[in-house]
């Protein structure tokens, strides 16, 4: 794999609309070869979409995306053979046994008989599908089919693979070996390209890129995003939550609020004084509301207060 | 979709290979539609088959005996022992006689004419009318059946005067023999004076049961893959368009030749129908109404979003098939609008090549028109389908 400094996926104001909605808005991203590049946003954001668009299995609105130095839509056919896709959705055939799911993507993909049989062997090793070869996809637990499912978008070895929510409402274990799994083929000289809803994942990804409403709102390691969020994070240890929350909330310095327990972990607004000042100021304002015995204390800043913080930066009275 | 030429086209025969390999296997394990695959055919089958050919009994019968003779009693009394007929009501004349039938109060009029008695004893071949209700051919069919075994028992038992051995018998009025038998029973079919018998509707049948399920299947196949989701993986894969309509046909191919055969072995089994055409003239007859069907199915698929919409627009189709093809109603009859509907739907053609080679033994050259009128609609609607069949979401 010799892709040299070309990215391996280029997008260019990259945009698809559907009707009214614009899903995904004039996105740039770049993504490098042997990395694993995240895609983090809720729900809506346009994650899948954009990758449907990689993939050339939507055409752009306008834009432009290459993918491999394939232009898409155009090249899509060309693509095919070098990218492994896990839709969000299991989409592999239920009815179907996993040597049978593993074995049809073999084929369609091209591998010759004599190479089919060794990736086969190959996948089933690495994920560790050995017990399942004989059962039907259908009688697999959550954990199993998203195993499974990496194997078939990996068994023709793709230079790219596109996952789309790949361990959504799977268990942490089976996560953990999932992303083991990701390393392992980066190691390999493979691009991942995922998106995900999990914190703890995103922190793992080598780069990052946030979406809202179809718009990148920010690209980067991960460390850089947290850095770049600066001093705007304190814990506030209080007696009753409840009403502290409310009385936090009401607040000006206060962008959001979420209660770890007896600690109210607090992002300040953007314009707020460095967090040492904010927390007194806030400790005074809770003792005005009746609210005695809070204890301020600076914290470092986490990915999810820099999701948190994006997501709310633009809309007015924005509270989580 | 690019216009590069696959360098090795054995992978593309392995693509659809794998495709239609595939599309088996998850049939095989799909019970409810395996099943439903032999059930159709099946029950269809005996269910037209029988309607038609059944030993009708007890039909509402009105008697119009002008006779009123021992003799015409002695008649009635036979024709009542036959069980055939229910002999419930006395028609006071012609007319009440043609409002029974018109009303369907009954299913036929038995008419002795007032000489009845007269000619039979002069041998000179009493004649009975019965009139029936042609409309149900069910009917019509039978009482001729039970009229033609019963003039010969009646004039053997009745007693003949004649010295004739009595083992001929006229059962229609169109036929003229030299030496009449003592009684001769006319039957006058009204309404409709073709009686359609099973033979005449098993080869339909084939047509009728390929045209709903050929086209189902491989509907349902598509949009399956769809709403499951597994078309999204598919068309992510390197598989072209064509590949996919082609791994998807050729499993129903074979499933479509099945069901030619467990209906026309049914109808051999259950009705005696006669097949005069080889078999493999009948084969290649069907196999373009097949691919017809099954990229008619593929259309249906690509501009259906649910299963559920896939069956309706199917039987949408499906409809005026068998309504205007000529299976239910003779096609001659049918009014001219109908019938230039009728000349649109390949079953219209299949229906008189399968009749042509499974009752006449038809030559495919006298086919050749209907051939090529199923494969003009295949190459039109299979473009249609390779046109809106896209490996694109949405």
């Amino acid at each position: 794999m010799s892709a040299g400094d070309a990215p391996v996926v280029e997008t260019r104001s990259l945009t698809r609309r559907f009707g009214n909605v614009t899903a995904v808005n004039a996105v740039d991203i770049e993504v490098r070869q042997g990395e694993i590049f995240g895609c983090l946003g809720p729900n809506g954001s346009g994650k899948s979409t954009l990758m449907r668009v990689l993939l050339g299995l939507l055409a752009p609105t306008s834009g432009s995306a290459s993918v491999l130095g394939l232009d898409m839509p155009r090249d899509a056919e060309r693509l095919r053979p070098q990218v492994g896709y896990m839709p969000q959705h299991f989409s592999l055939y239920e009815d179907l046994t996993v040597r049978e799911n593993l074995e049809f993507a073999g084929q369609v993909f091209g591998l010759p008989r004599r190479r089919r049989a060794e990736r086969l062997e190959a996948v089933v090793e690495t994920h560790g599908l050995h017990r399942y070869v004989e059962t039907r996809a259908a009688a697999l637990s959550g954990g199993w089919k998203q195993r499974l499912a990496l194997a078939v978008a990996t068994v023709h070895e793709p230079e790219l693979l596109v996952l789309d929510e790949p361990t959504a409402g799977v268990d942490p274990q089976s996560r953990r070996e999932f992303w083991e799994n990701l390393f392992d083929l980066t190691a390999a000289g493979a691009t991942i390209f995922v998106s995900t809803h999990y914190m703890d994942e995103a922190v793992r990804c080598h780069r990052l890129c946030l979406l809202r409403d179809g718009r990148r709102v920010a690209v980067g390691r991960p460390q850089q995003l947290v850095e770049a969020l600066g001093d705007r994070v304190v814990n506030i240890a209080v007696d009753e939550p409840e009403p502290a929350i409310a009385a936090l909330r009401s607040s000006s310095l206060v962008a959001s609020t979420t209660q770890l327990g007896d600690t109210l972990h607090v992002l300040l607004v953007r314009d707020a004084p460095d967090a040492d000042t904010a927390g007194r100021e806030l400790v005074s304002q809770l003792a005005a509301a009746g609210l005695h015995g809070a204890a301020a204390q600076g914290t470092s800043a986490n990915l999810e207060d820099v999701f948190v913080s994006l997501l709310i930066s633009d809309q007015s009275g924005g509270r989580t | 979709m690019n216009t590069e030429v696959h360098a090795i086209p054995v992978a593309v025969l392995v693509r659809i290979g794998a495709i239609a390999h595939k599309e088996l296997r998850q049939l095989l394990r799909d019970r409810l539609t395996l099943a439903l695959m032999v059930g159709i055919p099946a029950l269809q089958l005996v269910l037209f088959g029988y309607a038609i050919d059944v030993d009708v009994r007890h039909v509402p019968t009105a008697v119009l005996d002008r006779s009123q003779t021992a003799e015409s009693r002695k008649l009635l009394g036979e024709l009542a022992a036959t069980q055939t007929f229910d002999l419930e009501r006395e028609a006071a004349d012609e007319h009440d006689a043609a409002r029974l039938l018109e009303a369907s109060e009954v299913g036929a009029v038995v008419v002795i004419p007032s000489d009845f008695a007269r000619e039979f004893h002069r041998g000179r071949g009493a004649i009975v009318s019965i009139l029936a209700d042609g409309s149900d051919p069910t009917v019509s069919r039978a009482i001729a059946l039970a009229s033609q075994g019963l003039a010969l028992s009646l004039s053997q038992r009745m007693g003949s005067v004649s010295d004739a051995p009595g083992n001929r018998f006229v059962h229609g009025p169109q036929q003229d023999l030299l030496r009449p038998d003592p009684i001769r029973i006319e039957v006058l079919p009204l309404y409709n004076p073709e009686r359609r018998t099973a033979v005449f509707v098993v080869p339909g049948l084939v047509g009728v049961i390929l045209t709903m399920t050929m086209m189902l299947f491989t509907a349902l196949a598509v949009v399956r893959e769809r709403e499951r989701g597994t078309f999204e993986f598919l068309i992510a894969t390197p598989v072209r368009r064509g590949e996919v309509m082609l791994g998807k046909i050729l499993p129903y191919l074979f499933v479509g030749f099945l069901q030619v055969g467990i209906v026309l072995a049914l109808g051999v089994l259950l009705f005696d129908v006669p097949i005069r055409g080889p078999l493999w003239k009948l084969a290649l007859g069907a196999l373009p109404f097949l691919a017809a069907m099954l990229s008619m199915g593929l259309f249906v698929s690509s501009v259906s979003r649910s299963q559920l919409q896939a069956t309706q627009l199917s039987f949408f189709f499906f409809l005026p098939s068998m309504l205007l093809s000529g299976f239910m109603f003779p096609f001659e009859a049918m009014p001219e609008a109908a019938q230039v509907i009728g000349e649109c739907l390949p079953l219209t053609h299949f229906l008189r090549i399968v009749r042509g080679i499974v009752l006449k033994g038809a030559s495919l050259e006298f086919l050749a028109d209907e051939i090529l009128a199923i494969g003009l609609f295949f190459a039109v609607v299979f473009a249609l389908a390779a046109l809106t069949f896209r490996k694109r979401l949405a």
